[in-house]
Formats: C-alpha cells, sequence, structure tokens
C-alpha cells in the first residue's frame, strides 16, 4: 500500500496545482455554463427557474430572424473557405520551397510574418483594404483594382449579403497560411531520405514520388493543421468585430454570444457559448482520442 | 539560515498578497465620498462632468470620486457595472439612458424608486410631464435626468441644396422625396447619408413618428400600437423608400462616417442626433442647416443620460446629495453648456447657450417628448439590440415583412 503512494504520491502531489485550477477554472465553469444555460435567466435580475432544453431549442425554432441559423450558415461558410484556403496555399508554399528555392529562409520568414500580427491589428488594416467603395467611391483594394484598369475586379467585399463571409476569411488565409506551410515543411523534412531514394531506384517519376511516396506520409501533418486551424475558426470573433463590428451580415457564433452577454441574456449567451464548445469539441476530441492510441502504440 | 531566508521571504510575498485587500478594507472613512461611475472620460463629456462636479462641491459636503470607466461608448462601463451590481458592489450612483434602458435594474431591484425625492426636490415642475410619463416605470421614476438631446434632426448642407435649387426647407415626407429626387437629378447619387444598423434605425423610427404621430410611435414600445396597423407598413415602405436614396455602402460606416459625406457635399441630408455639430465643427464644417425631421412636426425624439440611486450603497446620503445637484438648474448649466447638449429642466436661461442648442431649448419646451428606441430611452438593452440586428439583416435583404415581423417580436422582448 505504502510504496503504491510512494510511487504515484509525488506526481499526484506535484500535478495537484494544476489539477486543482484546470478543475475550478475549465471544468467548474463550462458546468456553471451549461447551468446557466438551462435556467430562465435572461435579464439581470437573479433566476434560477430550470427550463431544461428549451433555450436551445428556441435558438434553433424561435430566434428573430432565425438569427443563429444565420450565424452558424456565416461560420459555417467561413470556416470552409478558411481551411481549403490555408490548406492549399501552406501545401503550395511548403511544395515550392521543399522544391528547393533561393533563398528559403528569407520567404519562410515572409510567410510566416502574418502570424506574428494580432487579428485584431490586421482586421484593423484588412478592414480599410477591404473597403466596399466602388468607382469613384473606391478605397484599399477597390482602388487598387481601378487604377489598374481591372475595374470588373471591384466587389463589395464583406458586405455581399450571401457570400461575405468569404470575403472575411481572406485576412485568416493571409494570416495562417503560413503557419500551415511551416507545418507541412516540417512533415516534408521529417521524411527519410531513404524512401525517396528507393523511389527513385524503383523508376517512380517525380508525379509518382509525391502522389505515392511522400503526401501519404503527411497525412498525420494535414490532421494536425486542419484541426488547429479548424478550432481557430469556430472561435473567430476578433478579427470579425474588427474587420465589420458586430452586425447582421457577419455575424457568426461567437460575436453573437457577445452581443446577447451585453444585453445580460445570460441564458441564451451561455446556450450559445455550450454550442459551440460542442461544435469544438467534434473537431478536438477525435483527434484527441487518435493521439492517445498513436502514442500507446509507441 | 537558509531556511530562515527562505521563510521570511516567503512572509513578506504573504504580507504583500494581503496588502491590496487591507487598503480594500481600511476605507471605512468613506462615507463622505460619493462614487460616481460613468464612462464619460473624455472630449466634451468629461467637460460636462467636471462641470456638473463643480456645482456637486458647491452645493454638498460630500467628495466626488470618479469611477469613470473608458471605452466602446459606455459596452465597456456596462460589463464592469454589470458585475459590480452582482457581488453587491455597487458604485454610489451611476450614469445610464434615461427610459426603458434602466428597465433590467429596475426588474433585478437593483435601484431605488425616486418619486419622493422628485416631489421634494421640485423636478415634478421643472421637467416637462411628457418626460416623466416616459421616464416613469408603473408610475415610479428611478432616475434623475441630466442633460437631453434630440435624436430626430435633419441636418443639411446648404450649398448642396441651394446648387440642387432647393429653395424651401421640407416639412414633410412628401417634400422630403421630391427634394431626393431634385438632388439625384442634380447629380448627387446618394443624397441622404446613413450609416451602420442603429443610424438606420434612427431613420425608421423617425419615419414612423410621421406616418403615425408622436402618441402612437410611443405606444409600438409600450405594446399599445399594433406593429401590423396599416400605418406602420405605410411608415416601413416609406423606409424602404428612403433607404433607396442612402449611399449603398452603409453597413461599413459609423456616424461620423456618414457625417462626413454630408460635409464633403456628396449628400445634402443627413438624419442624426443633436451631438452632430460638435463633431462638424471639430472639423471645419459651418455650412450645415438643420430641421426636424420632415413629417415630425414638434414632435422631439429625446434620449437622456441620467443618474440612479442603487439598493444598498454604502453612502445613500452622499449619493442623494449628488442627484440633487443633477436635477438642479445649476448643476444641468454646467454640464449642458460644456457638453452640447440640452438641460432636462425647462427652466433654463437660453441666452447662455450657442445659436443651436437655443433652438433645441425652444422646441423642448413646446413641442411633445417621445422617447428613442435606438438610444435606450424607449427599449430594453435586449430590444434595442435585437431591432438593430433585424434592421441590418433588412438593409441586406429588403425584406419588409421580415422586418415588420423581427421588430414587433423585437419591441416584445425584456416585458414579461
Amino acid at each position: 500500500m505504502l510504496t503504491r503512494v510512494r510511487r504515484w504520491g509525488p506526481g499526484l502531489l506535484l500535478i495537484s496545482p494544476s489539477l486543482l485550477l484546470l478543475g475550478v477554472f475549465v471544468y467548474g465553469l463550462i458546468g456553471w455554463t451549461i447551468k446557466v444555460s438551462m435556467s430562465d435567466r435572461h435579464t439581470a435580475a437573479e433566476s434560477d427557474g430550470f427550463v431544461g432544453l428549451s433555450n436551445y431549442v428556441d435558438l434553433f425554432t424561435n430566434d428573430i430572424n432565425g438569427r443563429f441559423l444565420h450565424s452558424l450558415r456565416n461560420l459555417l461558410i467561413f470556416t470552409v473557405v478558411f481551411l481549403l484556403g490555408t490548406m492549399l496555399l501552406g501545401l503550395l508554399w511548403a511544395f515550392l520551397l521543399e522544391r528547393g528555392v533561393r533563398a528559403e529562409g528569407l520567404f519562410r520568414t515572409v510567410y510566416l510574418f502574418p502570424m506574428a500580427v494580432s487579428f485584431v491589428a490586421s482586421g484593423v488594416v484588412w478592414r480599410w483594404l477591404m473597403n466596399s467603395g466602388q468607382g469613384d467611391d473606391a478605397g484599399g483594394l477597390n482602388a487598387i483594382f481601378g487604377q489598374l484598369n481591372l475595374d470588373f475586379l471591384q466587389n463589395p467585399w464583406w458586405t455581399d449579403p450571401e457570400w461575405g463571409m468569404v470575403a472575411m476569411a481572406v485576412p485568416a488565409i493571409w494570416q495562417l497560411s503560413g503557419y500551415v506551410m511551416a507545418l507541412f515543411l516540417a512533415g516534408f523534412r521529417g521524411i527519410p531520405a531513404e524512401l525517396r531514394e528507393a523511389a527513385a531506384v524503383d523508376g517512380a517519376s517525380t508525379f509518382q514520388l509525391y502522389r505515392r511516396v511522400l503526401f501519404p506520409q503527411l497525412t498525420p501533418v494535414a490532421l494536425s493543421a486542419l484541426i488547429i486551424v479548424g478550432h481557430m475558426s469556430m472561435k473567430m470573433f476578433d478579427l470579425i468585430m474588427s474587420v465589420s463590428g458586430a452586425q447582421w451580415l457577419t455575424e457568426v457564433p461567437a460575436v453573437y454570444v457577445w452581443q446577447t452577454l451585453l444585453t445580460s441574456d445570460y441564458a441564451k449567451a451561455s446556450a450559445i457559448s455550450v454550442i459551440l464548445l460542442l461544435l469544438v469539441a467534434l473537431v478536438i476530441v477525435p483527434y484527441l482520442v487518435q493521439t492517445m492510441r498513436t502514442e500507446r502504440r509507441s | 539560515m537558509g531556511k530562515m531566508r527562505r521563510a521570511a521571504v516567503a512572509a513578506v510575498g504573504a504580507l504583500a498578497l494581503l496588502s491590496p485587500a487591507a487598503c480594500g478594507g481600511a476605507d471605512s472613512g468613506a462615507d463622505q465620498e460619493v462614487e460616481v461611475f460613468t464612462w464619460w472620460a473624455d472630449g466634451g463629456e468629461k467637460a460636462g462632468l467636471d462641470g456638473l462636479v463643480a456645482a456637486f462641491d458647491e452645493q454638498c459636503d460630500y467628495s466626488f470620486v470618479n469611477g469613470a470607466v473608458a471605452g466602446g461608448a459606455g459596452s465597456n462601463a456596462k460589463q464592469v457595472l454589470a458585475s459590480r451590481l452582482q457581488q453587491g458592489d455597487a458604485p454610489d450612483t451611476f450614469q445610464a439612458h434615461a427610459g426603458a434602458e434602466l428597465s433590467d435594474y429596475i426588474a433585478a431591484g437593483q435601484i431605488e424608486d425616486l418619486s419622493a425625492l422628485y416631489e421634494e426636490w421640485g423636478l415634478t415642475e421643472a421637467l416637462p410631464p411628457g418626460l416623466i410619463d416616459n421616464l416613469s416605470v408603473d408610475g415610479k421614476v428611478y432616475s434623475v435626468p441630466v442633460n437631453i438631446h434630440r435624436s430626430n434632426v435633419l441636418w443639411t448642407n446648404t450649398s448642396v441644396l441651394a446648387d440642387a435649387g432647393i429653395a424651401a426647407e421640407p416639412k414633410t415626407l412628401a417634400d422630403l422625396f421630391s427634394a431626393l429626387d431634385a438632388l439625384k437629378a442634380s447629380g448627387i447619387s446618394a443624397p441622404l447619408a446613413i450609416g451602420k444598423d442603429w443610424t438606420q434605425l434612427m431613420l425608421l423610427e423617425a419615419v414612423l413618428i410621421s406616418d403615425l404621430g408622436p402618441e402612437a410611435f410611443t405606444g409600438l414600445w409600450t405594446g399599445t400600437t399594433d406593429w401590423n396597423s396599416p400605418e406602420v407598413v405605410q411608415g416601413m415602405e416609406n423606409y424602404k423608400r428612403l433607404l433607396s436614396y442612402t449611399n449603398t455602402d452603409r453597413d461599413t460606416y459609423d456616424w461620423t462616417d456618414a457625417g462626413k459625406l454630408l460635409m464633403d457635399g456628396k449628400a445634402g441630408f443627413f438624419l442624426m442626433g443633436d451631438w452632430a455639430p460638435s463633431d462638424f465643427e471639430t472639423k471645419g464644417f459651418a455650412d450645415f442647416g438643420y430641421i426636424a425631421f420632415p413629417g415630425n412636426g414638434d414632435t422631439f425624439q429625446w434620449l437622456a443620460d441620467s443618474f440612479v440611486l442603487p439598493q444598498g450603497v454604502k453612502n445613500p446620503e452622499g449619493t442623494k446629495c449628488w442627484l440633487k445637484t443633477v436635477g438642479s438648474a445649476e448643476g444641468q448649466q454646467a454640464f449642458n453648456i460644456k457638453k452640447g447638449s440640452i438641460p432636462a429642466r425647462t427652466d433654463v436661461v437660453e441666452a447662455d447657450y450657442p445659436v443651436y442648442q437655443q433652438s433645441a431649448i425652444q422646441a423642448w419646451k413646446t413641442g411633445t417628448p417621445v422617447p428613442s428606441c435606438a438610444h435606450g430611452a424607449a427599449c430594453s438593452q435586449g430590444a434595442m439590440e435585437a431591432a438593430n440586428s433585424a434592421i441590418g439583416k433588412f438593409s441586406s435583404d429588403q425584406d419588409l415583412a421580415g422586418l415588420q415581423k423581427a421588430m414587433s417580436a423585437a419591441a416584445a422582448l425584456g416585458k414579461n
């Protein structure tokens, strides 16, 4: 008995502060949020009437103008474009650098730099770049297009009611492609040279080398990149707030939470937060399970 | 020795941790202090607050403690305030928009009824009866308004109007439409400048006042007027038509950006509250005129900042003295001349004020007051936010039926 305590006792003692903090400030508060989301606390007044899941049902069926569904749709468009954009650009850049360009270090830095800027700072600049004025009122990118006589490229950017969120994803892609590139580049570098040599000996063409030997090895890296970028996308708040501010056109769940919280509708804000948490968990949990399995195997 | 030193360091560290708490507990002599919580941290607002404090120092034996939280047009302050109220650590008094925006605090029992003090201080006579009606919840008043702004003012660019040959000021909506057409014909593609959601809500409200009249308009927010009535439908159609004369990139503009369209002569008209002229003047634009929104007649759509007496404050007598100063003629004069608004009291000397404010004071004395939803006088915070969202949606899809339904649902929020 005592020996067993000796074995795991010190370890437990060492991690107990962080366990305690995590327990209270992460899991405890998640529990609290879930509790509030099932109450009827729609004003600043204290109220703990239990209403079950009706706040959640209301979000999907009874929200004014279907606002929550609209914010989910915006998030979906944003996420798809953001993921596709960063993955394709990141892979392309990593591929080019891996082929051995001159001044690789310089390019790597240039592509990685945007990541060092906060979304708020770059959002303010992109707000100006993506000015929706056209023709004589054009500003930012539209003005540049105008000067280059590429007027057909002028567009309303994020103010387009249907596809505005595609424009909103542009700054995010600009910011994170370099990061995805770095991940892929590390992936390429991690593939042993023997594999390439073996492929060359077997007479594989360059296309076959990439298609059959190198890309399959990058799957775990691609998965990590997808999950990192994906969960950032789900929580997107700062970029949207600094480009458009909180408004109908570009509203996503995280912004909606903030709006409802400002009006003291705690129950609704908690319900949206919980749904957001579930959405992120949907991405993260399978990844964690998979990582744990691989770790156990090795 | 090493152990001793470590113990000493730990003791000092523990003391350092304790000391802020010790400070917090030591202000038992604070009953001479009144903490005033506002979001007036700079500009004309700060100057106005300073004026008010000077009057307070003269009238009261308490010392003023500035609890201002800057930023976000008050949204930061409201967050801080909400958490302080929840922890039972209310400031001695706080700033809030007068009217329905207070309904959350009232429902939560966080602020006290001031009706008796209104009688005692003579505010029932000094403030216009229409305003007191708007402020009352179940016959009780919960806040003392310090200033009044008017939101249904149409600002004009005089030379743009002259160039388009518009001599007479538009008096009705029909006049306004023909003036807008004339401006369009003279080459102004978006003659009515407007900005994002809440500025559009102001326009919708102004149009509804024209089509419904002041009484029925106020009823939209109190629940006595039906949002499906033919007059409302007419008003919404007029609103849709007016939007077609506005700049299409409106959702990217804040009100100052929209105001710039007027200053640059790219628009002839601009609906905004009467805090606009101070912005015009700072930017060196003097060529503007002002009229009540066409069709509004003498209706004065107001919004006001006010102060309240929170429940369970440390120093209620000090707070009452602050509120008395806020409601007094001297306090309102000191505040408003600097902030650029007008006193809520009607017994003021107009000559002390700049030209626009003189006309506003006159209009306030004689006009019919109606509250504004876009600024929290007519709506709870939740209703206001939902209305802004609905109006933002309409700006992109022009779906009238949807707007009507959503506005009706928004107006019903917070009324259980």
